[in-house]
């Protein structure tokens, strides 16, 4: 049994009197990908945040983080990558895209500018970024949500990390964009082997893809377990919930009638 | 109020409230604590501080009690001070809203006679339009006003175009309200934030405005005001550094109260506005 | 067609770096009284600008719009201000939808003060009894909308948007930024108010399985226009259009089956 990628052992985070998360205990496999799921306040994102180093000052951590496989804490960029939740936020505006992804890897992959740039350019096609030579003098203004989410990802992956942590990724884009997304985020994670967290509130949309899932309530851990097995036999009646208020187009509606 | 202990709780906003306390108390209580004219002789000339207990802070060259000028000094430079900074953010505040609203070529016309207010140096233009009209307060006030109003307009306009695109005034149009109750309803309150902090800083500038203005000898040449002091203690400041020294701290702190007082402001404000 | 609205041959066109864009290319569409017509499409095919064209928070370039009989694009300063009595709408953001510094019961007074619904003493029995339609506590009434979850903002934004008893409602991805579990109960709600009031709903998302479940009809958009409409259940389950298609294919299925 190897030892897991990163783990979480006793994991409390506090804002002044209000708990984020409490007492959290979970392991992240090497190479695997691992679904957060939350509603709001459910502190999925603060887990997201701590693991990535990028809480406010003011927030109070007890518990431990430990990354056998690194063994040391993380270097953002190098050891993990991060998507935000709103690409059009994340990026800088006034740098084209080009150079944000170039930036990336020439810090951490020591390449010099030229280079960086090429690297790029590899990216941003991987990514699936329509013409990517000339999109590297783009700015992000000019274009799409989805676009801008890919560029996101291609800067997170740069420097070729370990660990990709998705937060919210999907949540400020059409539902067609979403699966999109997805698809590109469980290609580009099976490709390079690397380890995924993928922290969502859309079950249904994370189950599609991922291999575990984590479900998390007011700050806590409720239950984690292979997808199926969690989805078929949940062992909380929160984790029932979440499922059953899950609709698709087969959920029965709520008109019956039909009007004339 | 909330913003009130917000306030109280940076050291910023502690020490000014302090400060602009103490200096509020000193123009209120000038009379009870210097009853008469402060520009009366009061004693012989140029007596040096605490040598006559009566006299606390000495004379000047004629004889005037400097403590009762400094009192009497700090009610002028306070309500010269707020009188222009109040005209100052109500004009810009009506000519921003006023841009922001109307767009198109108002927008354009107003804009082009802020940037030309903007490009003349505020305290030039006092002084021009002291020079010609005359040296009462009411004048120096709005000489004043004139010189800083284009500031708050600015930013009150780019604030009022900001949030003229948030849902809530979409909201606000959806269930028909007025295009008045929208402008004063909606809009301005969300906008004053920005603007309000900056008034503490005009305040400061109109206070060092008025006291240049006396200093050169175009203030009201009969209210006790701290720039004349100043101009008047130049003649002995090798002999009686104290007549210039006194009001020319006074008036440092008085500046230094209002621009702590603004940051804690703008602190208190950024609690109160704040993220969620 | 005898409904609250018929809207017909409605274009709005936007320049671009140049580029003329159709936000709507010659749109129409019907709804009829007490029904709900589902408007789907990805971002950007125009369905927001639809929703702002129809509110009158801006203007078509072409076409007509009939309310309730009459010519709505026609109306103007304190006529259409009196008739938007009629129709309202609901926002996407529960947070960005209200003034930061209103309180539920300045927010639901407003509606109510502007149409004379209800005078001065009377108002705020009438503010408690929309309160309790949407399913708040009349306590909220003097707390602040900000203080609120945003599962009670958007009871708060259905509260203000049927004080005045309109004749159709357009919802503006009304539930996309809530949690799941509140969805359903906010979808429920508007189900209810329906059926009670006798609303029309413009439902507007890019989310299928949530129009799915609420609307009778469902109308879909693709780049400014309308390239497929009919009942809800054969237009989930026979699409004519690829605009269709790709929305179904995209809609996340929960496999509850075991391995």
């Amino acid at each position: 049994m190897s030892p897991p990628f990163c783990s979480v052992r006793n994991l409390s985070v506090r804002y002044g009197l209000e708990a984020a998360l409490k007492s959290v205990d979970l392991d992240i496999v090497r190479g695997e990908r691992l679904a957060i799921i939350g509603e709001s306040g459910s502190g999925k994102s603060t887990l997201a945040r701590t693991l990535a180093g990028l809480l406010a000052e003011r927030a109070r951590i007890e518990g431990e983080i430990t990354w056998p496989a690194l063994g040391q804490a993380p270097l953002p960029g190098r050891d993990f990558g991060f998507v935000f939740q709103d690409p059009g936020t994340s990026l800088n505006p006034v740098l084209t895209i080009g150079e944000q992804v170039a930036e990336v890897a020439r810090r951490h992959l020591r390449l010099d500018w030229p280079q960086a740039y090429v690297h790029a350019v590899e990216l941003l096609d991987r990514v699936r970024i329509p013409q990517p030579a000339s999109a590297m003098r783009a700015f992000p203004h000019q274009l799409s949500g989805g676009q801008r989410q890919r560029v996101a990802i291609a800067a997170a992956i740069a420097a070729k990390p370990a660990l990709l942590i998705a937060d919210e990724a999907t949540s400020a884009l059409d539902v067609v964009v979403q699966a999109e997304i997805v698809r590109l985020l469980d290609g580009l994670v099976r490709e390079e082997g690397m380890t995924l967290l993928f922290i969502t509130h859309d079950i249904a949309l994370a189950s599609g893809f991922v291999d575990r899932l984590a479900v998390f309530r007011k700050g806590e851990l409720v239950e984690a377990g292979p997808v199926r097995s969690v989805l078929s036999s949940p062992a909380e009646s929160y984790t029932a919930a979440l499922i059953a208020s899950h609709r698709d187009l087969s959920t029965k509606p709520l008109i019956t009638e039909v009007v004339s | 109020m909330r913003l009130l202990r917000h306030l109280i709780r940076t050291p910023e906003g502690a020490i000014g409230l302090v400060i602009l306390t103490a200096l509020l108390a000193a123009g209120l209580l000038a009379p009870v604590i210097s009853p008469g004219d402060p520009l009366r002789i009061a004693g012989r000339a140029l007596l040096s501080p605490f040598a006559d207990p009566s006299l606390p802070l000495g004379t000047d060259r004629l004889g005037r009690d400097v403590l009762a000028g400094l009192l009497y000094g700090a009610r002028t430079s306070l309500a010269v001070g707020i009188a222009a900074a109040l005209s100052a953010m109500l004009l810009g505040l009506f000519v921003g809203m006023a841009a922001g609203f109307a767009g198109g070529a108002i927008d354009e016309a107003l804009m082009r006679v802020v940037d030309a207010f903007q490009i003349v140096p505020g305290f030039l233009l006092a002084l021009a339009f002291v020079s010609i009209i005359g040296v009462s307060t009411p004048v120096v006030v709005f000489a004043i006003a004139l010189g800083t109003w284009a500031d708050p307009a600015r930013l009150t306009r780019a604030q009022v175009l900001s949030i003229r695109e948030r849902d809530y005034v979409a909201a606000a149009r959806v269930i028909g309200m007025h295009p008045a109750g929208i402008a004063f309803k909606e809009i301005l309150p969300n906008a004053l934030p920005p603007v309000l902090a900056l008034s503490a800083t005009i305040v400061a500038g109109a206070i060092l405005t008025e006291a240049a203005l006396s200093f050169l000898g175009l203030g009201n040449p009969n209210l006790a005001t701290w720039g004349s002091m100043i101009a008047e203690g130049r003649s002995v400041l090798r002999s009686a550094a104290y007549l210039s020294v006194l009001p020319g701290l006074a008036l440092a702190i008085t500046v230094l109260g209002v621009h702590l007082f603004s940051e804690g402001l703008t602190r208190a404000l950024g609690h109160e506005g704040g993220s969620r | 067609m005898n409904g609250p609205l018929t809207v017909d041959a409605l274009s709005k066109a936007y320049s671009s770096s140049g580029r003329r864009v159709a936000a709507l290319d010659n749109v129409s569409l019907t709804i009829t009284a007490g029904e709900t017509l589902g408007l789907v499409g990805a971002s950007g095919s125009g369905k927001s600008t639809l929703s702002r064209v129809l509110l009158r928070l801006l203007e078509p370039d072409a076409g007509s719009i009939r309310f309730e009989g009459e010519d709505w694009l026609a109306l103007r300063g304190v006529d259409l201000r009196r008739r938007r009595a009629h129709m309202q709408m609901v926002f996407q953001d529960p947070l960005g939808a209200f003034n930061p510094l209103a309180s539920v019961a300045s927010v639901l007074d407003d509606p109510l003060r502007i149409h004379d619904i209800a005078d001065r003493k009377q108002r705020p029995a009438e503010i408690a009894a929309l309160l309790v339609r949407v399913g708040l506590p009349t306590a909220l009434a003097s707390r602040p909308v900000r203080t609120l979850s945003g599962g009670q903002r958007q009871r708060i934004a259905i509260a203000r948007a049927i004080a005045t008893r309109p004749a159709l409602l357009v919802l503006d991805e009304a539930v996309s930024a809530l949690d799941v579990t509140v969805r359903g109960r906010i979808l429920e709600l508007l189900v209810e108010l329906q059926r009670e009031r006798g609303l029309a709903y413009l439902f507007i998302s890019h989310d299928l399985a949530v129009v799915r479940a609420i609307s009778h009809r469902i109308a879909v958009m693709d780049a400014g226009r309308i390239v497929e409409e009919g009942p809800a259940a054969d237009v989930v389950t026979a699409p004519r259009s690829d605009a269709a298609r790709r929305l179904i294919a995209a809609v996340p299925r929960l496999v509850t089956e075991p391995a």
